[in-house]
């Protein structure tokens, strides 16, 4: 690492090295590419990164690879394209010649009204980068749940990539590959930090936690930015005139997921992508609720320590983890603290955490023996939605007797909560006793008094609590999830794994 | 099921028994702006190259529902960096009114507030991130009343925008009283949001002595001219309204595309300076209307069989603030109360109720799926109260000779068509055995339910208010053969400029690449309807053939007269033009005509013929012809959660003789799903004070590619247009939708496998919430807590 302190971000495009500072911190990647550059193939569909008409592919380095991602320009601040290589639509066709992703798209009529094509062609080229072969249905769903297509009904588009998804990828992107990791890689080897100013505002990027401990103890009002999937939506939707930003994504080894005994470590800056593979190993629910977590373009994006750190009373994630037994690792200037997650969580966006501190790893046990997790996320839309409630369970058991459980549920409270009311009823219980369960069930109605809102009302929310319990004690009993589910059946998701 | 490959029998060209082989038209080709798509390079209103100086304009929103203006202070936004100036009602020159029709949509606000999100002023200013920023600076006071923000707010205030409107047809009350089994309820139907994947956008540039080019992103830009000509007190030859293409529209920018680009006039006019809006999402959401949500309320008499002896309805249809097109949308719901079924004596009744909200609007369908999916709720609850089969119910009510009048007095044709295409689908899609694996299974499953349904689709096309089914064409052919193709039709996706560039290429026996599509603007082409009503091809390919026509008898007297034969002898064919032994190449052909003083260019002109419909009178015929489809949906549920999922569709739709099978499949998957959306997980709620609640993607869930079924099987019936249409084709644009109402029924049906003894009290749209209140309700539990 260098000891000045550079003014500039540093990217590749198209082959090159751009460097690019003086750009207001809240000045998003969308709004540079359309505005700035005049690069108006890129499209503004809902600036919220829900709809993916704005989608580039970032090229990153994942443990010395060369990753290509989606990533929804709109919510992306331009500071976090800092040592990737950005491609967007623009770049794709060569020529007069297509891209044989957009080949496919015309040759399948997967284009109507077309403002949602290029976002879905730039999805459809990540997946052509990176999908397995031969690609699945599965598969390109999941690559295009970030991409709404309101023409279509989306066949055509299946169709299409199915079509250029056929054969291996062997595009000038290939080609390219090594000479493109070769760019990153020296951009990578020569990162030092990086304070983007303007006026009193800049974008920051530490390059180590010890750089971003004084950083946050240097400007305590600062706001710390991970994967932007939320803090995105503060600036293009709140407007909220961020002063200092401090982006966390530059950090050595803020990232990764680390085998410890018992237990993974996830750094608080691994994304949703990069965690997907390690939390699926631990029980396949939790791979589920992460190929459900938002999209491709959020997984790519957000990360696991901004999930937990901004206090969604929903978070998807973080009820599994509570449920799971997890624990919250945290720093502040040079003293570390742990905490069980539970209990970082105060009340309704209040999170037990102080200036200038940070959420720095979560610690998740893996399951033992006689132990089973169940996961379920009820949503109006199964992919890229909201949970209306997301349940977590984990049970040990000693034959058939329940010896503990422990339950935790987004979208029943302020914050994601354990139902102890619940959980103290079922100890002790044999599975083989049925009406056993009822007091256990009962309890919910006592551990949660859910809100209503657009999403659903108080009362689904609580039949629903219930009905998850009794979904997860039915499946515990002995229950195919063939029979219990409408999708993710468990035998089907282990033999994915 | 994985599928690699479109089956071909969807792409394949329709067979037909033209005189000669067809090159252009009846072929899969694709959409004219496909490669420009994929690329990006398809630019939209907010990609167009900006003027020097163009300003960004953002709105100010009310925050209340309902009430009076007492002060407005505008001196922050007007001192926040960059913002040029503010706009008022007060700055209007002309008629502050946006209204398609009867009036009553201010531009801007003036005095009263009358729905959450309704814009009070507009800031100009030199980017748009300052102009938005400075629009939420305003003190904003108003002196709020009580709103009514639903139909049923609306039924105790009485308010209506339009006058009551009933068909009826023999001695409701007398029949329903003596049928054999008499049922009623009460149905509440969902609206939806367009989402338009392009928000509302315009760009005005001034230009002479008042002159106007606006940009809009407009399914009518006639009316977007007639309208700033309006508010800025101009005539209308002093207003330009210019659109190549809309990324999306779906009746969203049918009338609510004009208030943008009225706004960005008015700020042009005034400023002399280039300005452009482009609405944020939220504000989208927030500030245009949907479709209309229906509360239906409902008495059928009918027989053991489920033979309809007499159907009342009364329709309370939540307009919004004004009345828009609320007239012929929920007219429109009237002429689709039918479906397909007969019902000899009837009274259909709609209110038209005002509510403190958007202003519903026209949205694909028109008002026709609320009417139908009511008739197929109808349907179901006579099957489930005679235990018959739904289907049987259906076919036992299907229009057949001799009982083919609806209850608006037309006559439907092509029974034939109607009767043969619902068989088919029931064959194929092996309706009969899955109804009985479906039951085996429901039988041995206590968690999932399945459930099957097989609705049919008969759409009257032509625009009900008969003075918008005319269309013009302008075409240019240019000396070197390049033909230049303009008509009065805007593109938002469905295709429409390729079918008419196909039409005309076929005309001119040319190339295709020689028809240069452009932007629809109201110089080139006057006066023209909206692009809706699925009637975009109809009217426009017909003017445009029409103009083609002119062009090419001009051509084929003028190769009569260098051949010496006659004009009749005369053949375009593959790029050329031949008779008497001879042949010239068709760019050839053009020069000659062009230095021999041949005019190249003509405009066309269509009239629908034969719509004779009288409103006042109750009489004639609103419809040229039908389009008719049938789907069958298989779905299952889980009755502890109410997450539903669709397992199989198949589809077999009638667009005639299609013009361009792989743009039909198009419109009737895309249809279909969207209908799919309105009727499962797209849900509007509104806040008691009315705000609106789901106003952006994260909170309205339209579909994603995996709601979509791998086994859609989508298939054309083999028709031919028996009305006088171009090439024998029916429109596609709206029927598709209602294709959808085959998923709800579906669903009603999985929850009735929990208890056949009673009906299914499910409420559209069926999100997993109202599923599990259904099935609880069947289960003789209540969930409570509603809404």
């Amino acid at each position: 690492m260098t000891d000045t302190i550079r003014k500039d971000i540093r990217f590749v495009r198209r082959g090159a090295v751009v460097a690019l500072g003086g750009f207001s911190p809240r000045r998003t990647l969308l709004d540079w590419l359309r505005e700035e550059q005049r690069l108006t193939g890129t499209k503004e569909g809902c600036a919220e990164g829900d709809c993916g008409a704005c989608t580039v592919v970032l090229g990153r380095l994942r443990q010395g690879q060369l990753v290509y991602e989606p990533v929804n320009a709109c919510i992306l601040l331009l500071g976090q394209i800092d040592g990737c290589e950005l491609v967007t639509v623009d770049d794709l066709a060569r020529d007069g010649a297509l891209h044989p992703v957009q080949a496919a798209m015309v040759a399948h009529h997967g284009s109507q009204c077309g403002f949602c094509t290029p976002g879905i062609v730039m999805s459809l080229f990540a997946l052509y980068q990176e999908g397995a072969r031969p690609v699945t249905r599965a598969a390109i769903c999941d690559a295009l749940a970030g991409n709404l297509c309101r023409c279509t009904g989306y066949r055509p588009i299946i169709d299409a990539a199915f079509a250029a998804c056929a054969t291996e990828a062997a595009d000038r992107f290939m080609a390219a590959r090594q000479a493109t990791l070769a760019l990153l890689q020296g951009l990578a080897d020569d990162a030092g930090e990086v304070m983007v100013s303007q006026g009193n505002s800049f974008f920051a990027i530490p390059r180590s936690e010890a750089a971003l401990s004084k950083l946050a103890l240097d400007h305590p009002g600062a706001t710390l930015l991970a994967g932007g999937t939320d803090v995105g939506l503060w600036l293009t939707k709140g407007l909220m005139a961020l002063e200092k930003i401090i982006w966390l994504g530059g950090i050595e080894g803020f990232a990764g997921v680390r085998e410890e005994p018992g237990l993974i470590r996830i750094g608080a800056g691994t994304s949703h992508a990069e965690a997907h593979a390690a939390l699926a190993a631990l029980d396949p629910d939790l791979g589920e609720v992460m190929r459900r977590f938002g999209s491709a373009q959020v997984r790519a994006s957000g990360t696991v320590g901004g999930n937990i750190a901004n206090g969604s009373p929903i978070g998807d994630l973080v009820p599994c983890f509570i449920a799971l037994g997890a624990t919250l690792e945290l720093r502040r200037g040079d003293t570390a603290r742990r905490l069980p997650l539970e209990d970082f969580f105060l009340a309704y966006r209040k999170q037990d955490r102080l200036p200038s501190e940070f959420v720095t790893a979560v610690h998740v046990p893996r399951l033992v023996a006689g132990q089973v997790f169940r996961a379920y996320k009820v949503s109006k839309r199964f992919d890229e939605d909201i949970s209306a409630v997301m349940g977590a369970f984990r049970f040990s058991l000693a034959g058939s007797t329940i010896t503990e459980a422990r339950i935790a549920f987004g979208g029943m409270a302020g914050t994601p909560k354990r139902a102890l009311l619940s959980e103290a009823a079922l100890a002790g219980i044999s599975l083989a006793d049925e009406a056993g369960w009822d007091a256990a069930l009962d309890a919910l109605a006592r551990d949660y008094q859910p809100l209503t809102d657009q999403r659903a009302t108080s009362a689904y929310r609580s039949m629903v609590a219930r009905n998850l319990l009794l979904k997860a004690l039915t499946e515990l009993a002995g229950a195919d999830t063939e029979v219990t589910r409408l999708i993710a059946h468990r035998g089907a998701l282990e033999a994915a794994q | 099921m994985n599928r690699t490959v479109p089956p071909a029998s969807l792409v394949r060209p329709i067979p037909g028994s033209p005189a000669e082989p067809l090159r252009h038209v009846h072929q899969p080709l694709p959409h004219d702006s496909a490669a420009r798509h994929v690329q990006g390079s398809a630019a939209y209103i907010d990609d167009l190259l900006e003027p020097e100086g163009t300003l960004h304009l953002a709105c100010g929103l009310s925050p209340v529902a309902r009430g009076r203006i007492t002060h407005l202070g505008l001196d922050a936004v007007r001192a926040y960096p960059g913002v040029v100036a503010v706009f008022t009602a007060a700055d209007v020159p002309g008629r502050n009114d946006v209204s398609p029709s009867i009036g009553g949509d201010p531009m801007l606000a003036d005095g009263e507030v009358l729905f959450h999100g309704q814009v009070l002023f507009a800031v100009a200013a030199t980017s748009r991130d300052a102009a938005r920023r400075a629009a939420r600076l305003a003190e904003i006071a108003i002196e709020a009343e009580k709103p009514a923000i639903s139909v049923d707010d609306a039924e105790i205030t009485g308010e209506t925008v339009l006058p009551d409107y009933a068909f009826e047809r023999g001695d409701i009350e007398a029949v329903l009283a003596a049928s054999p089994r008499t049922l009623q309820g009460r149905f509440r139907i969902g609206g939806q949001e367009h989402f338009y994947l392009e928000g509302q956008a315009a760009m005005a540039v001034p230009r002479e002595d008042g002159e106007l080019l606006v940009h809009s992103s407009t399914q009518h830009p006639t009316e977007v001219q007639h309208v700033v000509a309006r508010v800025l007190g101009l005539p209308d030859a002093f207003i330009t309204c210019e659109v190549r293409r809309m990324g999306g529209g779906f009746g969203g920018k049918e009338s609510q595309a004009t208030q943008w680009a009225a706004i960005a006039a008015l700020a042009a006019h005034r400023l002399k300076r280039p300005c452009k809006i482009r609405l944020d999402r939220d504000d989208d959401f927030a500030t245009t209307g949907k479709r209309h949500d229906f509360r239906c309320d409902y008495r059928v008499g009918f027989d053991a069989d489920g033979v309809i002896q007499a159907y009342d309805v009364d329709y309370l249809a939540r307009c919004g603030y004004s009345a828009d097109l609320s007239q012929g949308v929920v007219d429109r719901a009237m002429f689709h109360s039918d479906s397909s079924y007969w019902l000899p004596v009837t009274r259909i009744n709609t209110r038209r109720l005002r509510t403190n909200t958007v202003s519903n609007t026209a949205f694909r369908g028109f008002g026709g799926p609320q009417g139908m999916l009511m008739a197929e709720r109808m349907i179901d609850e006579i099957a489930w109260a005679t235990g018959r089969d739904p289907l049987d119910v259906r076919y036992a009510n299907l229009y057949r000779p001799g009982a083919d009048v609806t209850p608006y007095g037309q006559t439907v044709t092509e029974l034939g068509t109607m009767h043969a295409l619902i068989r088919q689908l029931e064959e194929t899609s092996d309706y009969r055995a899955r109804r009985a694996g479906i039951a085996a299974f429901n039988a041995g499953s206590r968690v999932i339910k399945r459930g099957l349904a097989l609705t049919p689709v008969k759409f009257g096309i032509s625009f009900t208010l008969k003075q918008l089914n005319q269309a013009g064409a302008l075409v240019h052919v240019y000396q070197d053969g390049s033909i230049q193709l303009n008509h009065g039709g805007t593109e938002m996706g469905q295709g429409l400029h390729q079918k008419v560039a196909q039409v005309v290429a076929e005309a001119f026996g040319v190339d295709i690449a020689r028809v240069r599509i452009t932007a629809t603007t109201t110089d080139k082409v006057p006066n023209t309807g909206p692009t809706a009503a699925s009637s975009g091809t109809d009217l426009n390919a017909r003017a445009a053939l029409n103009a083609a026509e002119t062009i090419k008898a001009r051509l084929a007297e003028h190769a009569a007269m260098l051949w010496g034969c006659t004009a009749a002898e005369v053949q375009f064919r593959d790029d050329r033009v031949h008779a008497a032994g001879q042949s010239i190449g068709f760019g050839e052909l053009a020069l000659k005509a062009h230095l021999d003083r041949v005019p190249l260019s003509a405009t066309g002109f269509y009239a629908t013929p034969g719509i004779t419909w009288d409103r006042p009178a109750k009489t004639g015929s609103p419809f040229l012809y039908f389009s008719f489809g049938a789907a069958s949906a298989e779905v299952e549920i889980d009755t502890l959660t109410g997450e539903n999922r669709v397992r199989r569709v198949d589809i077999l739709h009638d667009v005639g003789r299609s013009l361009n099978p792989a743009i039909d499949i198009g419109q009737i998957e895309g249809g279909f799903v969207q209908g799919m959306g309105w009727l499962t997980t797209e849900e509007l709620v509104f806040d008691a004070k009315g705000k609106l609640l789901t106003h952006a993607p994260a909170t309205y869930k339209i579909p994603v590619a995996s709601d979509v079924p791998a086994d859609f099987r989508v298939a054309l019936y083999p028709n031919a247009n028996r009305a006088d249409v171009v090439h024998a084709s029916k429109a596609v644009g709206e029927p598709p939708v209602m294709l959808a109402n085959a998923v709800f029924s579906a669903l009603a049906d999985a929850v009735h496998a929990l208890n056949p003894a009673v009906p299914v009290p499910l409420d559209a749209p069926a999100t997993p919430e109202a599923i599990l209140r259904a099935c609880e309700a069947v289960q003789g539990r209540a969930m409570g807590g509603e809404r």
